[in-house]
C-alpha cells in the first residue's frame, strides 16, 4: 500500500466526515425552513439574515449545553449510544461514490473512500448496525418512554431492513454485482433501473418507503414520536450526545438518498460534470421529499406501520423477486 | 317564516349523515382498503397541497417583537396618563374615585394640597399584576385622565415597572409638540368637535 493512497483515503474520510457533519446542521436548518414555508411560517428568522446563522447557534448551543448523564442510567451505554449512531452512518458513506472521478492538478481523486466489492451489502449491514444506537440509548435510559422507544426502534428497523434487502434483491440480480460503481456503469449503459425495468420501478418504489423507516422519518417516525412517547430514545439525552443522534439521523437521510439515487436512478451517470450535478440534484429531491413528507403526511400507529411491511411490502418484495428471477430465467 | 315551521322543534331536519364507509372485517377487506387509499392518490393531493402553499409564499407570520398588528381603538391595555393640551399640567386631580371604584384594589394613590391651594398627586401606582384591565378606572374619571392605551406587553425586568404615575405619564415635550392620543372612547373630544360647538351667545 502506497503512501499516496493512505494519504488520499485520509484526506478522503476527514473531507466526508466534515462535509456530512456540517450537511446535518444544514440540513436541520433547509428543514426548519421548508417546514415554516409549506406552513405559511417564517422559520428561523432572528440569528443572522434569514436566519442563516441559526445553524451557528444550534452548534454553539449543543457544544456548551451541559452534559447531563442522569442517575439510574447505565452509563457507559448512555454514553456510547449515540457515537453508535453518528459513527455507524458514517461508516456506511465509505462504500458510496459520491461523485464521479475527477482529475485535481493531475491527480485522478476517486471520491468513493473503499469501492470494496460488496459494497452495497456493507452499506446496508452497516446502516443496520445503527439500530443499536436507538436500541441502547432508550434502553440504557432509565425512562419507559425510551424504553418503548427503544423496542418500537427494534422491531421497526429490523422489520423494513427485510423489505430494503428484498428490494435491492432485484437490482443486485439484475446487475450481478454488489458495487456501487458497477450499478452506476450499469444504468449508463442501459438506462436508469427505475425505469428501465417495471421490476425495477417497483423496488424502487419499496425501497424508498422503506428508507423512511430506516432514517425513522416522518410518516414512520415511531422510534421518536414527539406527540406519543415524548422524545423516545433522545428524552433522557442533552447537549452534544443528544447532537450526536441528530447528526446521525440526518448523515442517514443524506447517505440513503445517496444509495437511492445511485442503485435505482442511474447515479452520476457517464461521470461527466453534468452527471455529477444530476447525481447532486437527484440527493437533493430525495432529501427535500424525505422534508415534504413530514410537511404533509401524518405518523401511522406502530401496528399499521408493522402491517404495511409484513402484510404488503415483504409480500410485494419476494413476488418482485421472483418475477425478477423468471424472466432473467428466460 | 310561518308558525308551523317556527313550532317545530326537531333540530335535527337539516342534518345528514356523512357517507362513512363501513369498517373492514376481514383482513382481505383492510388490504383493499389499503391499496385504496395508497392508490387512490390522496397522499399526493396532501403533498401538492403543502407544495402549493410553499410556491404561492403566502407567509402569515407577524414578526412580534418588530412588527404588531393593529390593534381597537378601545382596547384596554395599559393605562397612559394624559397632560392638558394647552398647558401641559397633567389632567389628574387627585380625586380619588379610579382608586376608589378600582375592583381589584390595584390603584394606589396620595395627594396633597400644593402652594396654590390645589390638591396634587404625590403617589399614583397601579399594580399591574393585580389589575384586570376592567376599564373601570377610565370610565370613572371625571377629567379623561386616566385612559388604556395600546401598550399591551406587561412583561418586565423590574417590579417597579408595574408601575408608577411617571411611566404613564405622558412625557412633556410629547404633550407640548401635540403627539398625545386622544381616548376615542366614552366623553371623549369627538373628532369634529370645533365644526359641532356653537359660541355661547354672549354679546345680546
Amino acid at each position: 500500500m502506497d503512501t499516496a493512497f493512505i494519504i488520499e483515503t485520509l484526506v478522503k474520510i476527514v473531507v466526508v466526515l466534515l462535509v456530512f457533519s456540517a450537511l446535518a446542521g444544514f440540513g436541520t436548518y433547509f428543514e426548519r425552513k421548508v417546514l415554516a414555508f409549506m406552513q405559511r411560517r417564517l422559520g428561523p428568522m432572528h440569528v443572522g439574515p434569514y436566519g442563516l446563522l441559526q445553524i451557528a447557534a444550534d452548534g454553539i448551543k449543543l457544544f456548551t449545553k451541559e452534559d447531563i448523564v442522569p442517575s439510574g442510567v447505565v452509563g457507559p451505554i448512555f454514553k456510547i449510544a449515540p457515537v453508535i449512531t453518528a459513527a455507524t452512518a458514517f461508516m456506511a458513506a465509505a462504500a458510496i461514490p459520491f461523485l464521479p472521478e475527477f482529475t485535481l492538478f493531475g491527480y485522478t481523486v476517486h471520491p468513493i473512500i473503499a469501492d470494496v466489492n460488496i459494497g452495497i451489502l456493507y452499506i446496508l449491514g452497516v446502516m443496520a448496525i445503527g439500530l443499536y444506537g436507538p436500541l441502547l440509548g432508550g434502553m440504557a435510559s432509565n425512562n419507559k418512554w425510551s424504553l418503548i422507544s427503544a423496542a418500537r426502534g427494534a422491531a421497526i428497523f429490523i422489520s423494513y431492513e427485510v423489505v430494503t434487502g428484498l428490494a435491492l434483491l432485484v437490482p443486485l440480480m439484475i446487475i450481478g454485482s454488489l458495487s456501487l460503481l458497477d450499478f452506476n456503469e450499469y444504468q449508463a449503459a442501459n438506462g436508469w433501473m427505475a425505469f428501465a425495468h417495471p421490476m425495477g420501478f417497483i423496488s424502487f418504489i419499496l425501497f424508498w418507503i422503506a428508507a423512511f423507516a430506516e432514517t425513522g422519518r416522518t410518516p414512520f417516525h415511531l422510534v421518536a414520536n414527539d406527540h406519543e412517547i415524548i422524545d423516545g430514545f433522545g428524552t433522557e439525552y442533552s447537549g452534544m450526545r443528544w447532537g450526536l443522534f441528530f447528526i446521525g439521523e440526518y448523515a442517514n437521510m443524506f447517505f440513503i438518498s445517496f444509495v437511492m439515487a445511485i442503485v435505482f436512478l442511474g447515479g452520476y451517470g457517464d461521470g461527466t460534470v453534468m452527471g455529477a450535478l444530476g447525481l447532486l440534484l437527484k440527493v437533493a429531491f430525495f432529501f427535500f421529499f424525505f422534508l415534504w413528507t413530514r410537511a404533509a403526511w401524518p405518523d401511522v400507529r406502530p401496528d399499521q406501520l408493522m402491517w404495511l411491511c409484513w402484510k404488503v411490502l415483504m409480500p410485494l418484495a419476494v413476488i418482485n423477486v421472483v418475477v425478477t428471477g423468471i424472466v432473467m430465467m428466460f | 317564516m310561518s308558525l308551523e315551521q317556527f313550532t317545530d322543534r326537531n333540530v335535527q331536519q337539516h342534518y345528514f349523515k356523512v357517507d362513512i364507509e363501513d369498517y373492514p372485517e376481514t383482513g382481505w377487506d383492510r388490504f383493499k382498503q389499503v391499496v385504496k387509499r395508497g392508490l387512490s392518490g390522496e397522499l399526493f393531493v396532501g403533498l401538492w397541497v403543502v407544495m402549493r402553499e410553499m410556491i404561492k409564499f403566502d407567509i402569515h407570520t407577524v414578526q412580534y417583537p418588530k412588527e404588531k398588528l393593529p390593534i381597537g381603538p378601545r382596547y384596554r391595555a395599559v393605562h397612559e396618563m394624559q397632560r392638558l393640551f394647552e398647558s401641559g399640567t397633567e389632567r389628574c386631580i387627585g380625586c380619588g374615585l379610579c382608586e376608589k371604584i378600582c375592583i381589584s384594589d390595584c390603584i394606589r394613590m396620595d395627594t396633597r394640597i400644593d402652594e396654590n391651594s390645589r390638591k396634587a398627586v404625590t403617589e399614583y401606582t397601579i399594580n399591574l399584576g393585580r389589575c384586570i384591565f376592567c376599564g373601570y378606572c377610565a370610565e370613572v374619571c371625571p377629567e379623561l385622565a386616566i385612559v388604556h392605551g395600546p401598550r399591551y406587553e406587561n412583561t418586565s425586568e423590574q417590579r417597579e415597572h408595574f408601575i408608577l404615575f411617571e411611566d404613564m405619564l405622558t412625557p412633556i415635550d410629547m404633550a407640548i409638540k401635540g403627539e398625545q392620543k386622544e381616548y376615542p372612547g366614552f366623553g371623549a373630544v369627538t373628532p369634529n368637535e370645533d365644526a359641532r360647538v356653537k359660541k355661547t351667545p354672549l354679546a345680546y
